[in-house]
């Protein structure tokens, strides 16, 4: 069997709002909900309307022969039902069709793993309660951590609470010679499927489809289908796992990226002989090649593949531990507009925007930051933080009074 | 009078204390055309805003004239911006130059057009701005020229050079405050040059005076010293409420080296390691920002320590007015006025002995700017000794009020009086 698996990581956070010193133990509303939800009306308008109404044709016209699957982070379905019930709707649809497979991940699509198994685990359960509820009691199998981060460890981690398997990076430091076109198994707990993006075809749709200067743009149809069959016959499935906003949101409709999508399925199926596959089923029916060794954690982002995205320089690592540094206190406190606050403020975007790379990868922080520098994003995090460490203190000392 | 900037639109001390200055003369009945090289359009209307480009001295001369009698304002349209060196000024210009290919015309036309950005350099801004002033020279009747700092020196000279009256150099800071021991050689050199040329020079302390007299050259009788003061010395009541349980210390001002703010955030760390219950503010600008919040986040301190960016208007009596403690580090601080600003909301304050404000306020603690042991004891003794903190506001207000721009402009007047009668 060979098979394409397309995943698609759907996440937006809630951003904060330009919040001052003056505000710290006054104002407690952290959110900037005129620009979360102009920003989650554009990219409805521009991909999640458009390219959920075109997954749902194709679904239908191949009678499912089409799949793909979704991680739809905690965080981005509580803005779907605050700002844009019609995506909600949506995506409904498509997961009630059966061939849309929906993935687990942390509520708040958050670097958790990294920090607290605990708290992992309580974000975790959270997402799949929220699935659970939101799309008639579904029941995902495969898990997806943010930003496809990894480990050994974490994928023990994610064994443990039952799952069949995870997805991750093609990491080439990781792979060396071996090719992400195989699924593997965790080295600590053989049980968990490994399932690796193969960032060459991912990145060709995800990053380079609509930019003139590539030498094989255009990118067709008959291009890509090419490229595909030039993968060895033994080697059996192709994990395209991209963000969802890729669709009309990075690359513009204008770039022919709906088009491409739509016409792919035919071209797959009359000149190649693979098929369509989620993650669970490529994670079933294909036999592992072996375990698969990653002892420091990797992610898909930028050119290292690596954390330092988000953690790492003295900004990103002095937000991280002085929120982290909260979770005994939060956890005894049963107020709902603390513990969506805590939620909330663990999002890793909140980190990526302090990211000070500007050499390497620079310009795509800056697209998605909301910030003019990563100085910014620290003060305006810490101020936040500030306050809703006065606020959990409070509510965790008056008790003991 | 030829000076950077004028309130609201100021970016330092300069501003205020030209306006101090201004104020203070016109108390004294003195005459007075203040030439800045920008105007925005909503300063305070105490003058005629008379647009430099426009020659005909324009309709508008008449209309404030029930307001303030004895003051024309004429705006120089330039691009100067204070506090910037010509490296800075440069990268900072780089952004939004749109260069106008009849630039190099329009200086030799009637008619000094110039709109919005423009110039290559500061340099090309700052002789522009002197042949602007051999114009107004040549055109308003005046008996002595005033001139604020190195920016409007060559207009000084240039104004002199075609009326031949005598002219008062005013030092607020010089090239040695800003950039430490690496001046800018062209800047040192038209500050020297304005010295040399007036007849007699201003220093607004006697730190001042020190760096005129040993680096400048000019002779110790040639130099008076005016200190700053302040625009109104009643204490400020403010219903500004702090938000917060913890005491705040407070630095405000622009973040260069000048103000050091370095040793602020190191105290800061060592009263916060003795005391979690305080806050640090860093309030302001500048080029050093990044680097003190990068600093900040490596000693673990991000919830401690907080920034405001550039503060103005209310914001900044707020500062001051749920400030338990106001710092003044600076390394090198010709004069420095926010102390006083701090006194007024009956802050103490701890400055240090690099400071010209420290010779006129006694009721403050004062430190070396590199003791950051001593800063932070400081720190500590005025948050937790109430007796202490008390007395140093019961005693600076009362030095407040004999800090007042009146006997400033006072002491200016004989000067202007002294040089003229020195003039053959």
């Amino acid at each position: 069997m060979r098979t394409i698996c397309f995943y698609f990581q759907v996440h937006q956070p809630y951003r904060l709002k330009p919040y001052r010193f003056f505000d710290i133990g006054d104002d407690h509303h952290y959110w900037d909900d005129f620009s979360n939800r102009s920003i989650m009306r554009k990219v409805a308008q521009k991909c999640y309307l458009p390219m959920n109404a075109i997954l749902l044709e194709m679904i239908h016209k191949y009678n499912g022969a089409f799949k793909v699957s979704f991680s739809m982070s905690g965080v981005f379905l509580d803005q779907l039902e605050a700002y844009a019930p019609d995506v909600l709707e949506s995506f409904q649809k498509l997961v009630a069709t059966g061939h849309c497979e929906l993935l687990n991940e942390t509520y708040a699509h958050t670097l958790a793993a990294l920090k607290s198994k605990d708290e992992f685990q309580s974000m975790v359960k959270k997402h799949q309660e929220k699935i659970k509820k939101l799309f008639n009691g579904y029941q995902p199998k495969v898990f997806r951590n943010t930003e496809l981060i990894y480990s050994d460890q974490i994928g023990a981690m994610v064994a443990e609470m039952g799952f069949e398997a995870i997805l991750t990076e093609g990491a080439k430091h990781v792979l060396g010679w071996k090719s992400p076109n195989y699924v593997y198994v965790n080295s600590i707990d053989p049980k968990l499927k490994v399932l690796l993006k193969n960032f060459q075809l991912s990145d060709d749709i995800a990053f380079r489809f609509g930019n003139k200067g590539w030498e094989d743009y255009p990118l067709t149809t008959d291009k890509f289908v090419k490229w595909i069959n030039d993968v060895p016959e033994e080697e059996e499935t192709i994990n395209l796992f991209m963000d969802y906003e890729t669709f009309g949101e990075h690359q513009w409709a204008e770039t022919g990226i709906f088009e491409f999508m739509k016409a792919l399925p035919d071209a797959v199926f009359s000149k190649t002989n693979f098929t369509f596959s989620t993650p669970s089923e490529v994670a079933a029916k294909i036999s592992p090649v072996g375990k698969i060794h990653v002892p420091i954690p990797i992610s898909w982002a930028d050119e290292e593949r690596d954390l330092t995205a988000w953690l790492g320089n003295d900004l990103q690592d002095e937000a991280f531990d002085r929120l982290y540094e909260m979770e005994k206190l939060v956890k005894n406190i049963d107020d709902d507009d603390i513990q969506r606050d805590w939620t909330y403020l663990q999002t890793s975007d909140h980190f990526y925007y302090m990211c000070t790379k500007f050499f390497s990868d620079g310009d795509i922080h800056a697209y998605f930051s909301p910030y003019e520098s990563p100085y910014e994003a620290f003060i305006n995090y810490m101020n936040v933080l500030s306050d809703f460490i006065i606020r959990v203190k409070e509510k965790t000392t008056l008790p003991q009074d | 009078m030829f000076g950077w900037e004028f309130p609201p639109h100021i970016s330092g001390g300069l501003g205020t204390a030209c306006y101090g200055l201004v104020k203070g003369l016109a108390h004294h009945k003195q005459d007075i055309i203040f030439v800045v090289p920008k105007l925005w359009g909503d300063e305070e209307p105490l003058a005629d805003f008379v647009n430099a480009s426009d020659v005909t001295i324009d309709y508008r001369e008449k209309r404030f004239k029930k307001f303030w009698k004895n003051l024309t304002y004429l705006e120089v349209s330039s691009f100067l911006v204070p506090y910037l060196g010509p490296d800075e000024f440069k990268k900072y210009t780089d952004y939004s130059i749109h260069d106008r290919t009849d630039v190099d015309e329009s200086i030799f036309s009637n008619k000094f057009e110039f709109s919005g950005k423009y110039g290559k350099d500061l340099m090309m801004e700052v002789s522009r701005y002197a042949l602007v002033a051999a114009h107004i020279a040549k055109a308003k009747e005046h008996d002595i020229i005033h001139a604020h700092d190195w920016l409007s020196f060559p207009a000084g000279i240039a104004a002199k050079e075609i009326s031949g009256k005598p002219l008062v150099a005013n030092v607020h800071a010089t090239e040695f405050d800003r950039s430490g021991e690496s001046v800018n050689q062209v800047v040192y050199d038209i500050e020297r040059a304005g010295m040399h040329a007036a007849d007699h020079v201003v220093a607004v302390s006697q730190l001042t005076k020190n760096i005129i007299i040993k680096k400048y050259g000019v002779p110790a009788h040639k130099i008076t010293v005016l200190h700053n003061a302040v625009l109104d010395a009643s204490i400020i009541k403010s219903n500004y409420e702090k938000k917060v349980p913890e005491k705040i210390v407070t630095f405000l001002g622009r973040i260069t080296f000048q103000k050091g703010p370095e040793y602020f955030v190191e105290a800061a760390k060592k009263v916060i390691d003795r005391d979690p219950n305080v806050r640090f503010v860093m309030a302001g600008n500048g080029d050093l920002l990044n680097q003190m919040i990068d600093r900040v986040a490596e000693l673990r301190m991000g919830t401690k320590f907080h920034f405001t960016g550039f503060l103005k208007g209310d914001d900044v009596d707020h500062m001051y007015a749920i400030s338990d403690v106001y710092v003044m580090p600076s390394v090198s601080e010709p004069f420095g006025i926010s102390p006083l600003e701090a006194v007024r909301h009956n802050t103490p304050v701890i400055i240090s002995k690099q400071s010209g404000v420290a010779e006129v306020l006694n009721n403050a603690i004062k430190i070396d700017f590199w003791d950051i042991d001593s800063m932070a004891d400081a720190i500590f003794a005025l948050l937790h000794y109430e007796g202490i903190a008390k007395m140093f506001k019961e005693l600076g207000t009362e030095e407040l009020k004999k800090l007042k721009w009146e006997h400033v402009a006072e002491k200016l007047v004989n000067v202007y009086q002294k040089t003229l009668s020195q003039k053959p």
